[in-house]
């Protein structure tokens, strides 16, 4: 009985007794959500595109956050003054060096390898993670960076608030990234519905055949989804060192974008959208409800078994399209 | 068909390397002391991996170029690049091990454990320095592991200590809550039986916040708790990324600074990673930070001007590179010792071992290596290799650690049962503990 | 000329069905068995051995269970990692509590533990498919990682939170612990390497095998041809959980001496897949090549440098090597998607026919 009481109802007496914390840990899991989703973007966006499951996102954070941060201290050393000028000029070389990515991982590493199995993709990604790990050590350094939030402009601080005894603190930064993820999101939504390009980026998705024999080119597609995989990545890269430091340990937080993907499907972004937010949510309230009923640190595997549990209910993601097979 | 003859010729290539690799003698001059340093400049721990590699190597190579080396026999230094990984390190220790290392740091819980019952068969001391196994303290047990000046369950003591010093009597704690974040690995673990048992002695509630390696940048849940839990006290044992997160996360709290007490491992990068409002954070540390010092200043002119390392000069003086300087401190009187004690120049690991039981670091000993007031004395001894010696509380100021307190102590009668129960532990698990036979000298 | 399999006939099913059909593959067979028996605990150094050899073989048994699963079923896991710590973990707690019975015995039995725990995150493999299974198999990795760190009666309370590895005897001599040559453990390694190769080979060319394959290459179609998919699946996942399972235990216990839960984990089952891919998938040589290569080419170009001389520090090695093996993962797939067992049957076909290229 007593181990039901804790499952069933004290958590829940918790919420209603604490109403500021439950408020607190809903923004936690809704900034987090956010920012899984924004990692996923990068998944769906490429998936979508290509077919490819580019394990590489991951590591393309770290690199983008190591690209913007290393450029603004060689722009220092050469001069620049440091301050905004430095930290935007730094952002645009960086968004180059995404650009020029793209472009090469197109080249040397897609145009070679198209037609194969999904899953030589998928390791050919893997090879992409390893060699952007040395190559990202090699030129800046393995030692964590800080990142230059505050050049950036974006806002430090929090904005607190009374509420039921207690309080709630929102970081600046965190509701900059809120505001950041959904303008982006809005953004490549529109470009994908409404530009050319994007259009063409549907029907590749669609069929690479047909959308060849009308007369869409499949590399300058490629690109152009590598490169938006490669904006987002700078934008996550941004956002989580702010909340942390830029290090090599921040791709282990790609792997959790993984659940967001089965849960919302590997080719939606609404539904990358929702499996972070669902995601997000429900780890930060599982693991501070429940998690002390099991000694806690729960999060690192809850996420998954959320995901599992929609999935079998929903094989193919909510948002997923569904596996029609023929024989 | 080219680049199929091009995969041939290379697996050829591979294969005659994969040769030379299993047959090639291990090539070492006879005329120098070998020293592997396993360090890590790479993978996710590196940023406090890279100060230490970096105090540890500059150190030894300024002994080189100063003085030629240790008692006119050169070092020959090889690093070997763990990247924090179990597998790598054992990798390394079987690459160096046929080359007659004198002592092995593994700088890695993870690697020391494999090498601990390693060490007696292949002869060769493994010194982890205030790391891996802490009953490893107990030299009648393991005479080939070393790890002084304290272990982390004298470390939990001491901050208990601190604690209750600031409060005003250790019966004070009655009643606090006192929360624990740690990293959920076996280092971070190791304390809680400590920490538990101290909980029924003084009367305080201990709170644990586990942070599993792969959410090290992602504690806003833990936070949460605390927030919840209002701890009077945060203890933390982090490593890697763990700490600045952790520190971001106390300002993002409003939790008050001061109270929140680290063990010896977080630098200056992750007290400063909270921005100003992280003042008042404390880090436990048992030698001097900045580089106001003749044997710092002589690295500087016979290493780092000479550009015979990598290091980054702005890490000079550094808590975590004077950490790499202590460690290889260690091993030169290690080495010094053993020449004494058995009069040949170039040691052996039997020398080495012996070296390190009976070293003998005082005030007089670190005025004339340069070091004066650098740390506390060091003097171990057949049945201890740790020492369990004072540590000091550091506090963050905004832009460097400034001492705040004066010698702390472990409180052994808490911390020894433990230790001797530990150590039993481990022998009878282990099948057949050998007895020690090693013979034991008079300390020098 | 050398490699001619004409005039072998075979005049039963039986014949037909061998492992191997071809007396080439058998004389070849024995001198590799030959070299990995005889010559190689005589002539190899002890770096060559327990750096090298030893844990090629354990990769290679891993492989060989990641294989069974991504290669002939089709089915791709992330989860080898958390198995194969299944295995060491059950291998730890039988041999503390049952101390006088052979530990090679619970090694072999440790893997029936995997087994059972791979069979429980199977089950949702008939609904699940492709890259969403293989998300769903994390689930696997992440929770017994943490159950792994949490659950300290698998270490049987010990302070360090590992495994300490005991000393065990075979015929008076010592196999585990710190004791033992690495010609001993290496010998054992083999042995048990050996023998589960043999039995894979011979599951995978049967029926079981076929019925896998069938499943790889259409489910559908598989089960309207009376395979029971479930069945066939869940069968894969407890093989492949089995082989998994004794690799990590052999890898504890026979290699590393000591394990910390973090040797466990997603990083290892990343390491065993790249394996399986580039040493081909549904292949069992292919998981020895892969092994092989991915575990040694890091190996082979340190030696390199150290070779040739370069002064460079380790951690510009470092780097260095994540870069090239980055670089020769993509290479290899370009030359050669199906992996490096392709390259062996070219390789053999060439043999066939030469000196005479037509």
């Amino acid at each position: 009985m007593d181990i039901l009481y804790k499952i069933f109802i004290d958590p829940f007496m918790q919420m209603g007794g604490a109403p500021d914390l439950l408020v607190q840990t809903l923004w936690e899991g809704l900034v987090a959500g956010m920012l899984y989703a924004l990692i996923a973007l990068g998944f769906v966006l490429i998936f979508k595109a290509s077919g490819v499951f580019n394990f590489a996102q991951g590591i393309m954070v770290v690199f983008a956050a190591l690209t913007l941060v290393g450029v603004y201290d060689l722009l220092r050393g050469a001069g620049v003054p440091s301050g905004w000028l430095a930290a935007y000029l730094a952002l645009a070389i960086a968004l180059g060096v995404m650009g020029i990515l793209a472009f090469a991982v197109e080249r040397v590493v897609l145009r070679p390898l198209v037609n194969q199995p999904d899953i030589i993709l998928f390791m050919a990604t893997f090879g992409l993670t390893y060699f952007l790990i040395g190559f990202g050590e090699f030129v800046f350094g393995g030692n964590p960076k800080r990142m230059i939030a505050g050049e950036l402009n974006l806002p430090s601080g929090a904005v607190e608030f009374k509420m039921a005894g207690g309080f709630v603190a929102m970081q600046k930064i965190d509701i900059a990234a809120v505001l950041i993820v959904s303008v982006m999101v809005a953004g490549l939504s529109f470009f994908f519905q409404r530009t050319r390009i994007g259009r063409a980026l549907r029907a590749v998705a669609d069929s690479h055949k047909a959308a060849l024999s009308v007369g869409i080119s499949l590399e300058q597609i490629w690109v152009v989804v590598w490169f938006a995989a490669g904006i987002v990545a700078l934008t996550t890269g941004i956002m989580w060192g702010a909340r942390s430091e830029v290090s090599f340990s921040l791709q282990i937080i790609a792997l959790k974008a993984l659940p967001v993907l089965i849960l919302g499907g590997f080719t939606s972004i609404p539904g990358a959208i929702v499996g972070g937010l669902i995601i997000g949510i429900g780890e930060k309230l599982g693991e501070f409800y429940w998690g002390p009923l099991l000694g806690s640190g729960i999060e690192s595997w809850l996420a998954y078994f959320i995901a599992l549990l929609f999935l079998l209910f929903r094989p193919q993601g909510l948002f997923g399209e569904k596996i029609i097979e023929r024989i | 068909m080219l680049g199929l003859r091009n995969i041939k010729t290379t697996m050829i290539a591979a294969a005659l390397v994969a040769g030379t690799v299993a047959t090639s003698p291990p090539a070492t001059a006879q005329e120098s002391i070998y020293v592997p340093l396993f360090t890590y400049r790479t993978g996710p721990f590196s940023g406090s991996g890279i100060y230490i590699a970096e105090g540890m190597r500059d150190y030894l190579e300024m002994l080189n170029q100063r003085d030629g080396g240790i008692g006119g026999v050169k070092l020959a230094l090889e690093e070997c690049e763990t990247g924090y990984d179990t597998k790598k390190g054992l990798e390394c220790y079987e690459a160096v091990k046929d080359k007659k290392p004198v002592v092995i740091n593994p700088w890695s819980t993870g690697i020391t454990l494999p090498l601990i019952p390693r060490a007696a068969v292949d002869k060769v001391p493994v010194l982890s320095m205030a790391y891996g196994l802490s009953a490893a303290a107990i030299g009648d047990t393991f005479p080939w592991i070393f790890n002084p000046p304290a272990t982390y369950w004298d470390g939990a003591s001491m901050i208990l200590n601190y604690i209750g010093e600031k409060e005003g009597g250790i019966d004070k704690l009655k009643g606090k809550t006192i929360g624990y974040i740690y990293l959920d690995a076996g280092f971070g673990k190791e304390p809680i039986p400590l920490l538990e048992q101290l909980a029924k002695d003084y009367g305080y509630t201990l709170k644990l916040y586990p942070v599993a390696a792969t959410e090290m940048q992602n504690q806003s849940s833990q936070w949460l708790n605390v927030r919840r839990d209002r701890p009077d006290y945060m203890i933390m044992y982090g490593w890697g990324a763990l700490q600045p997160t952790a520190v971001k996360e106390a300002v993002k709290i409003n939790y008050p600074m001061d109270k929140f007490v680290s063990i010896w491992w977080a630098s200056e990068d992750d007290a400063a990673a909270g921005g100003p409002q992280s003042k008042g954070f404390k880090v436990l540390n048992w030698h001097a930070v900045g580089d106001n010092l003749p044997a710092i200043a002589d690295i500087k002119k016979h290493v780092t001007d000479k550009n015979l390392t990598q290091t980054d000069k702005s890490h000079i003086g550094k808590v975590l590179y004077n950490r790499g300087i202590y460690n290889s401190m260690l091993i030169a009187e290690g080495i010094r010792n053993a020449q004494k004690l058995s009069g040949k120049k170039v040691i052996t690991g039997e020398d080495m071992r012996r070296g390190l039981e009976t070293l003998n670091i005082d005030a007089a000993r670190y005025k004339e290596m340069g070091l004066e007031g650098f740390a506390g004395p060091v003097k171990l001894t057949c049945a201890d290799h740790n020492g369990h010696f004072a540590t000091y509380m550091q506090e963050w100021d905004g832009s460097k650690y400034v001492k705040v307190s004066g010698d702390l102590k472990a409180s052994m009668d808490k911390v020894s049962p433990l230790m001797n129960a530990a150590a039993k532990e481990y022998t009878e698990k282990a099948g057949s503990w050998p007895k020690r036979t090693e013979a034991c000298d008079k300390a020098s | 000329m050398l490699y001619r399999e004409a005039g072998q006939f075979k005049t039963n099913y039986v014949d037909d069905q061998a492992v191997f059909p071809i007396r080439q593959d058998r004389i070849g067979i024995a001198v590799i068995l030959a070299v990995a028996f005889v010559g190689i605990p005589l002539f190899g150094s002890d770096f060559f051995i327990s750096a090298v050899m030893v844990p090629l073989l354990v990769f290679s048994l891993a492989a060989i269970g990641l294989n069974i699963l991504t290669g002939y079923t089709g089915l791709l896991s992330l989860g080898t990692g958390g198995f194969m710590g299944v295995g060491a973990f059950a291998c730890y707690k039988l041999t503390t509590i049952f101390p006088d019975v052979n530990i090679i015995i619970w090694i072999l039995v440790s893997g029936f533990f995997s087994c059972g725990i791979g069979i429980l995150f199977g089950l949702p493999s008939l609904r699940i498919k492709g890259f969403y299974l293989a998300v769903a198999t994390l689930s696997a990795q992440f929770f017994l990682d943490w159950a792994f760190v949490r659950i300290p009666w698998l270490v049987n309370n010990n302070t360090s939170g590992a495994i300490e590895v005991p000393s065990r005897y075979l015929f008076g001599m010592p196999i585990t612990g710190p004791m033992a040559q690495p010609e001993v453990r290496y010998l054992v390694v083999l042995s048990i390497v050996a023998l589960l190769t043999l039995i894979a080979s011979n599951l995978v060319h049967g029926r079981i095998g076929r019925s896998w394959m069938a499943v790889r290459d259409m489910d559908l179609a598989a089960e309207l041809i009376g395979i029971r998919l479930y069945r066939t699946k869940l069968l894969a996942f407890a093989v492949s959980s089995y082989y998994c399972g004794v690799a990590g235990a052999l890898m504890v216990f026979l290699w590393y001496g000591s394990a910390e839960p973090a040797v466990f984990g997603i990083d290892q089952s990343f390491f065993i897949l790249f394996m399986v891919i580039i040493g081909g998938l549904g292949s069992l040589v292919g998981s020895f090549f892969g092994a092989a290569l991915i575990y040694g080419m890091p190996i082979i170009l340190k030696a390199i440098v150290g070779l040739v001389g370069l002064q460079i520090s380790p951690a510009t090695v470092e780097h260095l090597t994540f870069m090239a093996v980055g670089g020769l993962i993509i290479l290899f797939l370009i030359i050669e998607p199906a992996g490096l067992a392709r390259l062996w049957q070219v390789g053999k076909q060439k043999l066939r026919v030469w000196p005479f290229p037509y």
